[in-house]
């Protein structure tokens, strides 16, 4: 903590849902009230930065990344992966992320799951909140890129999960299936452990949902993807955006526009916009060329920019990186600027309930933030008031 | 006294801040020598405080070298609170301009002991050697910072308990709900203002033109407060053309003869001490 406070100016800083222009403040890794350092300890700046009339926002928060540049989480080397990984995404204005494990042979889980520990954020790379267990307590018929022969079932409840997993302390999001004997359960004690619960890669009707969310689900994990489609008679998982038997329900949406058309993404942000949640679902390949790579126990091949499991046409994961995902959003929905930065920052950081640490920019909140010029061009991504990467 | 009549509020303002500047800028102050500026919240002086930033921001003055007395605090209004004036101030003015925060001083309404704040307030304008120009806005009821009428004209710093009037006036700013209003305030008195080198006073739009009429063509009466200042050696008052609906024509026709006389005051070319004496 060296106490230095910071003063950026000429600055429209994204507060309360919208850009204000305005000074921002930060000292020992917070954001500051400058008017109580003001009146209070009578004291000025210590250093002054010019942003140039930039924008500073909430640094991003991915709660559904695979891997990238290369790397996987799941396969190879993990604790690798999670280093290049935590440190490439930096320049993509992600801060914090859930490194994402997708189904995998149960001593695998056993072997990485002890690696991926939560962490700090910092020069070295974004901060690891925990990780998302994607998988393997998924519905076969809809394993999308995950290996049938590892899903399983929650067939003996919670201790299933427990067997299965090894130690859980590191797990903070679990997507699952809903639709199996045993899933209150399931739900309600990952809840207890203050693991989120999300639904996905799940043949679930909106009644499985509905009394999935009434357990304590509140994620579903890339809306669209790995479920039933929309139904009018029964309108499935999708349908909990406009349920009446649950209040807010967070989802994941991959804004790649591959793997949600525009359209689906304007039905979603119009239906429930408090919920969206921006992720990448990013695999090894974000960040790198055209050909083959791996993703969990499958050889994967990327053909035009889009990842495709080899050999098929089954789409298996996403290349665009946040901010990408924040544009394209923009211009597929016509919402505003602020509101796709705060589904890429406030809304992850509701689900997870750590909006009071991170996902904002108001006082005594963590010094995370992204500095975009008017192009939405990323200028430099801070971690804890310390500037961790510059373009 | 001087009355200077300008056009609207607009033109107050930037009058206002204009003589500010030209205050300090000739007061010639540096460390050992501060300018020591008394100062007002509420909408009148919202707009002089505009200017004030924008001639800052355009280099044409420092605050480096100032000091600054409120008028007045709520008593027990959180700090943060929008209607508080710590937040007024600081939002309006201070965080725009290069004062130190040493040299800032609000009478705390959340202190423990409110009569030592009062008292102890009295004292730092004593040690910071008076005050060379206080500024002031002015109630309907003619009030001055919440001098409330019937206050004494000898008054100084106190907890003052605000007129029902004063609370109905500003319900707007706490939802309408005239029991969040607070009941009290820590004001400067009467006597505190009175003894500035100078003071100036803002008047705009015709819910101020009666008090305006009290303030200066009546006799120094407690219960328009605003009226003590006809005996100050240097008052400035500043209208626009709706604050002036209640005065005789006369009044206004002599105030506006003198108007080149005003408009020198802040021209850049003429020192204010020469046309001082000038009326």
């Amino acid at each position: 903590m060296s106490g230095q406070l910071i003063q950026f100016v000429n600055c429209k800083i994204l507060r309360d849902h919208k850009f204000i222009l305005d000074d921002f403040w930060v000292r020992d890794g917070k954001i500051v009230d400058p008017e109580k350092v003001f009146f209070d300890e009578k004291i000025k700046a210590d250093k002054q930065v010019d942003c140039h009339g930039n924008l500073i926002v909430p640094g991003f928060i991915d709660l559904q990344i695979n891997g990238g540049f290369g790397y996987d989480f799941s396969t190879g080397d993990t604790k690798k992966a999670l280093d290049v990984v935590s440190k490439g995404i930096l320049a993509h204005g992600v801060t914090s992320f859930c490194p994402t494990v997708v189904t995998s042979p149960i001593e695998v889980y056993h072997k990485i799951l002890p690696l991926i520990r939560k962490k700090k954020g910092g020069k070295h790379g974004a901060a690891i909140l925990g990780c998302h267990c994607e998988g393997p307590f998924i519905n076969v018929a809809k394993n999308g890129a995950h290996p049938p022969e590892c899903i399983l079932e929650y067939t003996d409840g919670f201790k299933s999960i427990e067997e299965t997993y090894g130690d859980i302390e590191n797990i903070n999001i679990c997507t699952l299936a809903p639709e199996f004997n045993n899933s209150e359960e399931v739900i309600k004690e990952l809840k207890k452990k203050n693991i989120v619960v999300s639904l996905g890669h799940s043949k679930a009707n909106l009644k499985d949902g509905e009394e999935a969310v009434k357990n304590g689900a509140t994620l579903i994990t890339h809306l669209f993807n790995a479920m039933l489609p929309f139904h009018h008679r029964d309108p499935g998982l999708v349908g909990l955006l406009a349920s009446d038997k649950c209040d807010t329900i967070y989802f994941g949406i991959i804004a790649d526009n591959i793997h949600t058309h525009p359209a689906a993404q304007r039905i979603a942000y119009r239906v429930c916009p408090k919920g969206l949640i921006l992720v990448t679902d990013a695999i090894s390949a974000l960040g790198l060329n055209e050909g083959s790579h791996s993703i969990g126990q499958l050889k994967i091949e990327i053909r035009n920019k889009m990842a495709f499991i080899a050999g098929t046409n089954t789409l298996c994961g996403s290349m665009a990186c946040l901010l990408e995902c924040v544009r394209l959003f923009v211009e597929a929905t016509g919402c505003t600027r602020e509101y796709a930065f705060e589904a890429a920052s406030l809304h992850p950081a509701k689900v997870l309930g750590i909006e009071n640490q991170k996902g904002t920019l108001n006082f005594d909140s963590e010094a995370d933030f992204v500095i975009l010029d008017s192009d939405l061009n990323l200028v430099s991504t801070w971690i804890a008031g310390e500037c961790v990467y510059e373009n | 006294m001087r009355l200077v009549i300008l056009d609207d509020s607009k033109g107050v303002a930037e009058w206002a801040a204009k003589y500010v500047i030209k205050r300090i800028n000739e007061f010639n102050a540096g460390p050992n020598k501060y300018f020591v500026l008394g100062l007002p919240t509420g909408s009148t002086p919202l707009g002089m405080y505009q200017k004030l930033i924008e001639f800052y921001k355009a280099g044409k003055v420092s605050f480096k070298y100032v000091k600054t007395f409120n008028m007045d605090e709520y008593v027990g209004l959180p700090r943060s609170h929008p209607e508080s004036y710590h937040y007024f101030m600081w939002n309006n003015l201070f965080k725009h301009i290069d004062i130190e925060p040493d040299n800032v001083h609000i009478l705390d309404g959340n202190a423990d002991d409110l009569s030592t704040e009062c008292l102890d307030y009295e004292k730092k304008i004593k040690e910071a050697g008076g005050i060379e120009l206080f500024i002031g806005g002015i109630g309907p009821d003619g009030h001055i910072a919440f001098n409330e009428p019937g206050s004494s004209l000898v008054s100084r710093t106190r907890v003052k308990t605000l007129a029902q009037d004063t609370l109905e006036a500003n319900a707007r700013f706490f939802g309408n709900d005239i029991s969040k209003v607070p009941k009290q305030a820590l004001t400067v008195g009467v006597g505190t203002v009175m003894d500035a080198k100078e003071v100036m006073i803002l008047i705009t739009g015709t819910h101020k033109a009666f008090a305006l009429y009290k303030a200066i063509e009546e006799g120094v009466n407690h219960m328009w407060t605003v009226s003590a200042f006809q005996q100050h050696p240097h008052t400035l008052m500043i209208c626009d053309e709706d604050a002036t609906l209640e005065l005789k024509v006369k009044t206004v026709k002599y105030f506006k003869a003198l108007s080149n006389v005003h408009h020198k005051l802040i021209e850049e070319t003429n020192p204010i001490e020469q046309t001082r004496y000038i009326h």
